[in-house]
Parts: C-alpha cells; structure tokens; sequence
C-alpha cells in the first residue's frame, strides 16, 4: 500500500493506494464520489471521464498514483456550492439530454472539456469529440442539443422537444 | 401552445438534477458495513461435462471467505421460466433446470461453476483463478437448423432434443394459408436473419446480498426493471424465501431495454451467500462480463412468403422461423418468438390469413430473452422488408402498396388473434410524408452522386401490441404470472403526495411524468407529488417496467387510486361545507358547491382526513390513502411510419444515416419532451441493429463480439438528428388516459426503414440486391456489390 | 488486475534503473492498452515504471535537419496541437481513440506496442521516420517487427522519435465500427527521392510498406496512377468485420484517397 494524495474539487484528498488501484476507484470507493461510474472495461464508453488537470480523461484508464499531486475535477464539482447547475448541467436538464443518468456525468465531464477547447461547436464536432461516450438511451440528440444550447447555440430549428 | 404543468406539458425532469451532480444512488454506489465480494468462475468453453471442480487451494487463498459450487445449490431450486408455451399439437414445451451454479455440465461460456467469496474483489479473483475445473470439452451446439438434425449433440441431456417447442399459429389457419399461396398471382419470399443483439445498458448488472440475522430478513438489492418479479420468482422458486422475509430493492437503475427483467442466478446467490456467510455479499459485473452473462435478444432465422392477388391485395402470410432460446429458457424467452411476435404478423395490414411457425432451440450460447421491442421488431422486420420486396418485384410505389393495404376501420380483429382498438395509418403516414421531405429527395439524390456517394430512401411501417397485458388472456397462452400494475397513493396531513408505484424507473422519467398525471387530476402543482418506486417494502406488489407498459398499465392504476382520492376527499369536503356530495366539484386544487362561492382548499380537506375532529367518522374511516391495482382489458396498439435516408460510399461499403423521421401514433401523451427522448433511443438501437451491431458466435460458441472493441455500439457519429412526431394521436379506447405506451417503437420501426434504403440505395445505382442481412455493415454491403 | 507495485521515476535513466531490476517490470506509458490488458489479467508484472512524470521525453521541437523531433511522452493531444511542421501527422494524431485518450496516450506507448491497428506505426513507418532509444537509434524499417513484434529489446526505452517531414503527406483511416481502431489505414509521404505508403489494420504481419505502390506513386504521384494496382488478400486479417479480401481493397481506397488529399 502507498500514499497518495491530490486535490478534487478544490479541496485536498489522499488516501491508501495498491499499486494496481485505478483513479475512478479512488474516487468512488476512497472519496466516495459515486458520481464518477464504471461501464466498461475496454476504456470506450466514457461513464467515467474526469478532469485531471484541467484534461478530460478516463478514469478507469488511469492509475490513482499517477493522479499524485493532481488537480482533479468530478462530476460533483460541476454545480455551484449553493446546488445551482452550471450551465452544461443546466442545459442537459432543460433539453432532455438524459435518461437513465448512468453515462450523464461522463457527458458532461467531456462537454466541459469541449466547451473549454472549443466554445462554439458545430454539429459534427460535437458528434466527433463524443466518440468516447456511449449513451444508450437517448440516442445523442438531446445531448447534442444540450451541448449547443450550453454554447450559446441557437437550437430552435432542431426538430421540438 | 405548450402547457405549464400536467398531462401534456413537457415538464422539466426532476430526477435530472441529482444525475446531474453525481449525487444518483445506484446499485454500485451501495456499500454495506461489512460487505465482503463475489467474483464468479465462468465457464470459458461452450459445452462440456464438468468432472471435476476442485476448490481447495482457492479456499487458502487470502481474503476468501468460501468458495460455492454446484454442489451447494442442489438443494436449492433452479432458475424459474415463467412461461409455457404449448406447441403446434398441444405439448407443453421442452423446459431444462437452470441451477444457479453449474451441475454437471456447462452449457455457455459465461456459465458461472464456482463462486469466490472474499473480503476484497481482487481477492475473490485471484482465487477463483486457483480453482481447479476439468471439464470434458463436448462438441458446441450452435448452429440452430443443424441443432435439429438428427444426432445433434444435445445441450440438455434429459430432454428428447435441442427443440424447445415447434409453435404453429393460428394452427387452424394453416391450410387456408398453405392453399391462399398456392393459388396466388404474386408470391415474395425472403429469406433473413434478425441478428443476435446484447441490450447493453451502459450501468452494468450489480447485486448486493443482505442478511439481518436479527430479524431473519433477506434484502437484495439490484439492477432490475421488476423488483417485485425478482421478489417472487427468487423467493418462491429459487431459495425458499417467503415474501415478507425478502425485501427487493431496485434504486437508480443505468437502463433496462429488458436485459434487467430477468431473475439472474448471480441476484440468487448474494443473497443466498450473504444468509450462508453473515455478511453483506456484493457483485459488480464488469463489461466483459456482462457479455456473456446478461440475458441477449433477438436472433431468429426466418422464411418469410407472402402471397398477393391479381390486384396486389395482400392474400396471405406464412412465416417459419427458427427462434434461438440460448443453453437455458430465461424467464420470459419463450413468450417473445411467439405470443409477441406471431401476434403482430398481420402489421398495420388486412391480410385475410396468416400462419406463423416458430422452432425454438437450445444451442450453447448465452440465453436469449427479451431486448427493447421483443419479438415485434422481429416481425415487423420480415413483414416490412417483404412488402419492400414485393413492391420491387411488381414495380409498384411500396407506399401505395402498403396504402392499399391498410387497416381502416377499427376496431379491426386480426388473423393472428389479437383486436386493435384504435389507428389511423394513413394519418401517420401522411405526416411521415411531409416531415421526411419526400419531394426534396430527387434533389438531395443528384447532390450525392455529385459527390460520388448512392443515395437510397426507405419507408416502412409498423404496429406493436404495448401495454402488456390482460392477465386472464396471457394466463391462457401460458404467461404464469399476472401482468397488472399497481399504485397506492399515499395523500398526506398537509396536502403532499406520496405515489407508490410498481413501475419501475430507469431513464423513462417516471418521477417527473406520474406526477402530471395525478397533478392533473387534483388541480395541484406537480411539485406536491412525489414518486416511490423500486422497494418491495414501499410500494405495493407490482410487475414492473417493460413492454412499453408503464403509463398504460402503472399509470391506469394511478388514475384509478387516485379516482378513490378524489371520491374520498369529495365526501369530506361535503360534511365540511354541509352539502351534498354530488354538488362538489374539484378544480385547481379548490372543493366548491356548485352553484354557490363556498369553498375549501385541497390542503383543508386533507388536514381533515388526518386530524378528525370536524369528520364524519360514522360514515367514512379517516386517513387519505388508496390503493388501486389496474389489469387492462386489451392490449394497446401504437403505430407509426418511418423514413431513412441513407448514403453508400461505393467504394467502402460504408452506409450513413442522413436523414430519419419518425411519425407515431401513441395515442394520448403525457410529457411529450420524454415521449420524444423514448422515441430517439429507440432509433438509435434499431440503427445500431441495422448497421452497427452483432452478437456473433464462432463454430465452437466463442462470443467474436465479447466486448465494446468488437461489439458495435451506435455513438454520437452514427446517427443524425432525428426528426419526431406524435401529434397524430387516435387515444386507446380501453385504459382511462388513452395512452399507448412509446419505450419500444423506435427500436421496432426503424431497422427495416435503414435497410429499405439500403437495398433502395444500391437498385438505384444498379445492383441486382434484394436483402443484406443485419448488421448492414460496410464489408457486408461492399460483399454484396462484388455480387 | 494482479497485484503490482507502481515507481513514478522523474529522470530516464532512473527509469532504466528501476526496469532493470526485474524481468517481470514493465514500462507504463499513457496505458491507453496496458490498462485494459492488465484488467483482463493477461500481464502480471512485478512493478510498473511509470514513464509519465519524465519531463524530459516530453515535447515537439524540430533539429537541425528539419526533421520534426517527438518526445516518447507528448501525447496524441499535444502532438494534435503542437506538430504544426508536419501537418499530416498532427491529424493523424488528432484522430486516434477519442479525446479522452488522446489526453493520455504518447507516441511512445503506442510505437512500443506496436498494435496492428494502430496509427502511428503506419505514420512512423510512411515518413521513415526514426526510433530513439535509451540504447540507440531505430530505423523504422527496422523497428517495426510483426504484430506487437518491435526491435525493442527489454528494458529498453523509447525517448524520442524523430520524422523526416515529407513535401506531402496525408493519413487515411477506415475505422472498425466498433474500436475505432484502424480497420484499414494508410499513410502516404511523398519526399524528394521517392513515396512512401505504410499500411495499418490490415495484415496479419502488422504495419507494412506497399511497395507496389510506392514505385508507381514515385513516377506519378496522383490517386490515377494507382489504377489496376491492387493487392492481395492472402496474409490480410479476415475478421468479424471484414475478410482479407474487403481490407485488401480498402487499402487501395484509402490509398488513393491519401494522394488525393496529400
């Protein structure tokens, strides 16, 4: 067992490691930050990205020894401390951009990240920097949408509701 | 103009914002004091004897707690089926033990032999790695016409062959229809396969197995769309556990598409375990896992003919299909090849006779059951793709062909035994029309030829039987449960409402859309009602959330407890008021006498139920709650017309969606912001079916496909903005909300619009191809064109 | 995963160090296919060397030659970003796995693994380009060794991989359906003295160069050339989502389509 120790959502974390103890394990099981969640094990569906150092990454993908000294975001440090959605939050609500909830903090970990890089995406480039986030219930409109809108898009003509 | 609050109104999702923030309570996010975990050997060949399994070493290992087999579970029951179809000559079908831990053989890879239990996961690992298994490798099954051959390993070994039931239906009709094709001017054959699928709900299957030795109570937690089900079917069939000893708890559950109705042996052994061990036992499949472990869908092998008269009248239908049931009958496998697929052949059309023949095998592979649509994509599949077909061969527009065709006059009795209430699908075509842009299409046409791409368009429709079901009815074709749905409505001292449901929640926004309804009902602001779901302990015994039947069933059941509010609150604001009961009216939350200004709120009337000092206690008990439970009379009947629009790169083989309209009719909607969001997930996995995905198995019954690297799923590049629409409503005539139901219908209707316009793409620039098996990937549609 | 000690070393040579302490060591570069394989417990070292904290092997810069000079460490991202000299393999880079993995997987890790369908083989071995080691020097012809075969040997670490920039180049990807991996890839680079086309996904004996190809791309570089060049299907892998023959003829679109967009 080793010591680790980083910072997540701005307030300092440590804990005992395995060498073999993955980032999102730290964060659900050490940090109990639950949010983060694993669907797969072939480092494609994106349920578990974070920001490790303002990056998006997989955290299912990645060692928490490695995180050692880094600032890392989670899906619980997305809102405001009074509860208020921040706006990517607010726009998946207002657009239906989920369902079941299960992949939804990978969506939104990587649209923040989108939105950082690129602050005005199109269509395709949404579509594109999705491709490690399989959502399987909502069929990505709503998501696309909800990405557009966050970006101050207009989404009016996309077909209603 | 959009409404603020209540039945039509897209309400903003309440559940959204505890997802949202990460703060969501599912399965995996439980851990108990003391919890120790599971890790399951797994059988990694298709077909075998089991002669030995050898725990010893494992059992030194460090952490381990015990190692279970076979062994322990033979005075345990096996996994229940819980449905019996009866074939073609009135034999109850072929129906194999399912145990819990393998005996004797194994039949799948991914069939569980052993059960580690340790205090860590990796621990519970590395020692069912120590496990020594020697198994006699036996030849895999997999193949389902050569599983019927003659001298055919056989995957059970009790039982006569690998034929579960040779299924005929209407069997009466089969002459007729033998003799209608005979003698037709226009017969269309096709042949195809509706490829094997995995309903990969992206929150793998978790099971959490508590034991309070104080109480001797059992608790299970788990990822399941029924929890009352697993309750029953794990209590009664599987340990012995009477209901009020069990408690079933599904909280915030990643998504169903049906892989989650189903009582799984790993939900039987942690709770199970944590009985033998003291000790809360958990598991948490992995992907991997859950491949060759969740229940699959689809994969059926048909022939499909059907016959037209001179006049291109539809005359008659006769399908064969061999249907695959996997190595073990999941619990609700035998019902879908049959009683929800020969019941929708007639499709949105008079057809005067129709025979449907079904052969269900065992093969080695992992158990097939239900996945989003059950056995009605599987019908509306071939049904749809042989009117192309036929439309092709006769030069006729397939519009037209299937406009002539058309249902118009409903109630409407089918050849294959079932009664749609409602439709309309001229109407729903109509719209189709008009959104899909036909007129453009010759434009958009010369603009991909301009860029060297074919372009194709696709049209098909389709009908599905929702809102499962009508007890007495599945009762008599072999269902050995009830399918009603129940609510209590629970009206507290100050006015709020608790509604307890039996439906079950896991991305259908029930938390947000029940509430409209009842909100609706009362006059009362939806923030007052509250939806309790997925807690055998809270809400009363209920059958769950599958088959489009939520807010036809569970929602009726909520109308009707809440009907007994209503009628209850209207006695107390009469002795209130001092007036007749049949002079109070309900509006905006308000009790007035009609006819006079007196009045008294909703909150007045409640507090009075509860604090009974002003009450008519002779006559009514105080207290605000009502328990209702709904069997609907019918099935319900939504329908549709879908268009695709694809292009093919000619050089590749590679197939895009550019365009896709969807136009339903669901009868009446509640939040038409969800119905639309049900709508667009289930195009995206009948374009996943279309193109993209493919559960195959290799001559000795590997999964190819065991993982996100080979298993395709649809992601955000796949699939194009989708244009929906229900506005076209002709409302259920049988259940109080006129609904229809809208989880399964894209899912049903759009893999034959893709595959229409596949085969229309490539006619189009020339290509002599009637059909491309599903997935219509790029080295299949390149195959094809290499002739 | 098995059990396993993980060393975070800031230096490279501190890295040589600790791999050479065991056999059973194994160097961990962004784990974008180490990681996975460790979940299904089909490597079990004693102790990763974690290659990320070496500040040293990071970064793009150009040398004296021209020659556009990467860090084993930079990831797929940073060589998105920051290869602005040699446009064709920034794109390349801007394409592998998504962007979540490109924010963790290096050029190094990728070149050492040598997957089948990766990218940057196709895009080392296309622009000639070469492998620095702890040890020595790698010329891609050489280095690229069959399916996960390198001329690495053990303990040996790659610190830097320098590309000759070509007058033009262009990676083209058909991408398996359900990876994303190279279902078919090809990378064209036209230089002074001849053409070099180097494909991925497709053969069973991992990257290789089309020299067929070449030698008609070399005389008249243009997508027309190549008509009636084929390739064989024999050797190609035939797959689930594809037969020899399918890959063989995407090699020859993709092919194409990389001139045209050279």
């Amino acid at each position: 067992m080793a010591q680790v120790s980083m910072t997540v959502n701005g307030k300092p974390a440590s804990g005992e490691i395995e060498g073999r103890t993955l980032l999102v394990d730290f964060i659900r099981e050490s940090l109990d930050l639950t949010g983060t969640h694993v669907g797969c094990d072939t480092s494609q569906c994106g349920a578990c990205v974070v920001h490790v150092n303002g990056k998006a990454v997989k955290a299912c993908t990645m060692f928490a020894a490695e995180a050692e000294g880094a600032e890392v975001t989670t899906i619980e440090g997305m809102a405001a401390e009074d509860g208020t959605l921040n706006p990517i939050q607010q726009a998946f609500q207002d657009h239906h951009g989920l369902q079941c909830g299960f992949c939804t903090p990978g969506m939104v970990m990587s649209a923040s990240a989108l939105l950082a890089e690129n602050p005005k995406p199109s269509e395709a480039e949404i579509r594109d920097y999705l491709e490690g986030n399989i959502c399987r219930c909502t069929g990505y409109h709503n998501i696309v949408k909800a990405i557009l809108a966050a970006s101050g898009q207009d989404v009016s003509n996309i077909a209603a509701e | 103009m959009p409404k603020d609050g209540g039945i039509g109104a897209s309400s903003k999702r309440r559940e959204d914002v505890r997802f949202l923030t990460g703060t969501g309570n599912y399965t995996d996010d439980i851990n108990l004091r003391g919890q120790a975990y599971v890790h399951f050997l797994r059988s990694d060949v298709a077909h075998g004897t089991l002669k030995s399994v050898d725990t010893k070493a494992a059992e030194g290992m460090p952490g381990v707690l015990r190692v279970f087999t076979g062994a322990d579970f033979a005075e345990v029951g096996g996994l229940p089926c819980g449905w019996q179809v009866t074939d073609r000559h009135g034999e109850p079908m072929q129906e194999p033990g399912h145990p819990v831990l393998a005996q004797g053989k194994v039949r799948h890879v991914g069939d569980p032999i052993a059960a580690v239990v340790a205090e860590s996961r990796e621990q519970a690992r590395d020692a069912a790695e120590a496990i020594e298994v020697d198994i006699d490798e036996l030849p895999a099954v997999v193949d389902m016409k050569a599983a019927l051959a003659d001298g055919s390993t056989k995957v059970h070994d009790d039982l006569t062959s690998n034929l579960c039931y040779d299924w005929g239906f209407v069997e009466e009709n089969k002459d007729a229809v033998d003799a209608a094709i005979k003698s037709a001017a226009h017969v269309t054959t096709l042949e195809l396969k509706n490829n094997r699928l995995v309903a990969n709900p992206m929150e793998p299957r978790v099971a959490v197995g508590d034991y309070n030795r104080s109480t001797n109570d059992s608790t299970l937690y788990t990822t399941s769309q029924n929890p009352h089900v697993i309750r029953l079917l794990m209590g009664a069939f599987v340990l012995g556990i009477p209901e009020h000893k069990l408690r079933v708890v599904a909280p915030d559950v990643g998504g169903g598409f049906g892989s989650k109705i189903y009582h799984y042996a790993e939900e039987a052994f942690c709770t199970f375990a944590a009985k033998a061990l003291n000790r809360p036992v958990k598991w948490t499949s992995s992907r991997s896992e859950a491949f060759i472990s969740d229940a699959h869908g689809r994969d059926h092998v048909t022939k499909i003919e059907l016959a037209l008269d001179a006049d291109n009248n539809f005359a008659a239908i006769r399908t064969e299909t061999y249907a695959n049931m996997g190595a073990y009958l999941s619990t609700f496998a035998p019902s879908i090849p049959t009683w929800l697929h020969g019941t929708l052949m007639a499709g949105n059309y008079k057809t005067p006779v129709i025979y449907v023949n079904v052969k269900a095998v065992f093969t080695n592979t992992v158990p097939v059951d239900a996945y989003r649509g059950a056995g009605r994509p599987e019908a509306t599949f071939q049904l749809e793709r042989v009117i192309d077909k036929a439309a092709r061969e006769l030069g006729v527009d397939p519009i037209a062909l299937r406009r002539q065709n058309f249902i118009t006059e409903f109630p409407y009795a089918t050849p294959v035994a079932v009664e749609y209430d409602t439709g309309d699908y001229n109407g729903t075509m109509d719209k189709l029309l008009e959104m899909a842009d036909m007129s453009g299409f010759e434009a958009r046409l010369a603009e991909s030829k301009k860029r060297g791409k074919l372009r194709g368009l696709g049209v098909n429709c389709y009908i599905e039987a929702c809102g499962i079901a009508p007890s007495n009815l599945v009762g008599q074709l072999g269902a050995r449960a009830g399918l009603y749905e129940s609510a209590t409505v629970r009206v507290n001292a100050t006015g709020g409402i608790t509604v307890m449901t039996g439906s079950h929640s896991h991305g259908q926004g029930h938390e947000t859309a029940f509430p409209q309804v009842v909100a609706d009902m009362l006059g009362i602001d939806e923030s007052m009602i509250e939806i309790e779901h997925g807690d055998t302990d809270k809400a009363p015994m209920g059958m769950g959330t599958y088959g489009s039947r939520s807010i036809a069933v569970g929602g009726s059941a909520m109308v009707r407890a809440t009907e007994k509010i209503i009628a209850k609150t209207k006695k107390i604001a009469a002795h209130l008021m001092e007036a007749s009961e049949a002079d109070i009216e309900l509006k905006d939350g308000q009790f007035t006498v009609a006819g006079t200004d007196k009045s008294v709120a909703w909150g007045d009337v409640t507090l009075a139920a509860y604090v009974p000092h002003n009450y008519p206690l002779e006559e009514i008990e105080p207290g605000l709650e009502e328990t209702a439970f709904y069997d609907p009379a019918n099935f319900t009947y939504p329908a549709g017309a879908y268009a695709c629009e694809v292009e093919v790169d000619p050089d590749t083989g590679k197939v895009t969606i550019e365009r896709f309209a969807a136009a339903d009719d669901f009868g009446n909607v509640i939040n038409p912001m969800i119905v639309s969001g049900q709508v667009h997930g289930g195009l995206a996995q009948g374009i996943g079916q279309a193109l993209l995905e493919n559960a195959a198995y290799d001559e000795n019954g590997q999964l190819l496909s065991a993982s996100y690297m080979d298993y395709a799923m649809p992601r955000a590049d796949d699939v194009p903005f989708y244009s929906v629409d229900h506005s076209s409503q002709t409302p259920c005539t049988h259940n109080p909300l006129g609904v229809k139901g809208c989880g399964e219908a894209g899912a049903i209707g759009s893999p034959p619009a893709v595959v229409n316009a596949v085969v229309d793409a490539l006619q189009r620039a020339g290509h002599d191809i009637t059909h491309i098996d599903m997935p219509v990937s790029p080295s299949r549609v390149w195959a094809a064109m290499q002739g | 995963m098995y059990a396993f000690e993980i060393e975070r070393p800031s230096t490279v040579a501190d890295a040589v160090t600790a791999l050479a302490k065991s056999d059973e060591n194994q160097a961990l570069a962004g784990g974008q296919t180490l990681i996975p394989t460790l979940k299904q417990r089909l490597a079990s070292p004693e102790t990763l060397v974690s290659l990320g904290g070496i500040a040293e092997i990071q970064g793009i810069c150009q040398d004296d030659d021209g020659r556009v000079c990467i860090g084993a460490g930079t990831t797929h991202a940073e060589v998105a970003a920051g290869a602005g000299a040699y446009l064709a393999l920034a794109a390349l880079a801007n394409n592998i796995g998504d962007p979540a993995v490109r924010n963790r997987g290096t050029i190094g890790g990728s070149l050492a693994n040598n997957d089948p369908s990766a990218c940057y083989p196709a895009g080392a071995l296309g622009s000639g380009a070469t492998i620095v080691t702890t040890a020595r020097e790698i010329v891609a012809d050489d280095y690229f060794q069959g399916m996960f075969e390198t001329a690495l040997d053990a303990g040996e670490i790659i610190t830097e991989v320098k590309f000759p920039v070509p007058e033009k180049a262009n990676y083209q990807k058909f991408e398996q359906p359900a990876s994303r991996f190279a279902l078919v890839g090809v990378f064209v680079a036209k230089f002074a003295d001849g053409v070099r086309v180097a494909v991925t996904g497709a053969s069973e004996e991992g990257v290789f160069r089309w020299s067929e190809a070449e030698a008609v791309l070399s005389g008249n570089f243009s997508a027309d050339a190549l008509d009636g060049v084929t390739l064989s299907g024999d050797g190609m892998i035939s797959d689930l989502h594809g037969s020899g023959a399918y890959r063989a003829h995407l090699v020859g679109v993709m092919t194409r389509r990389a001139v045209a967009a050279a």
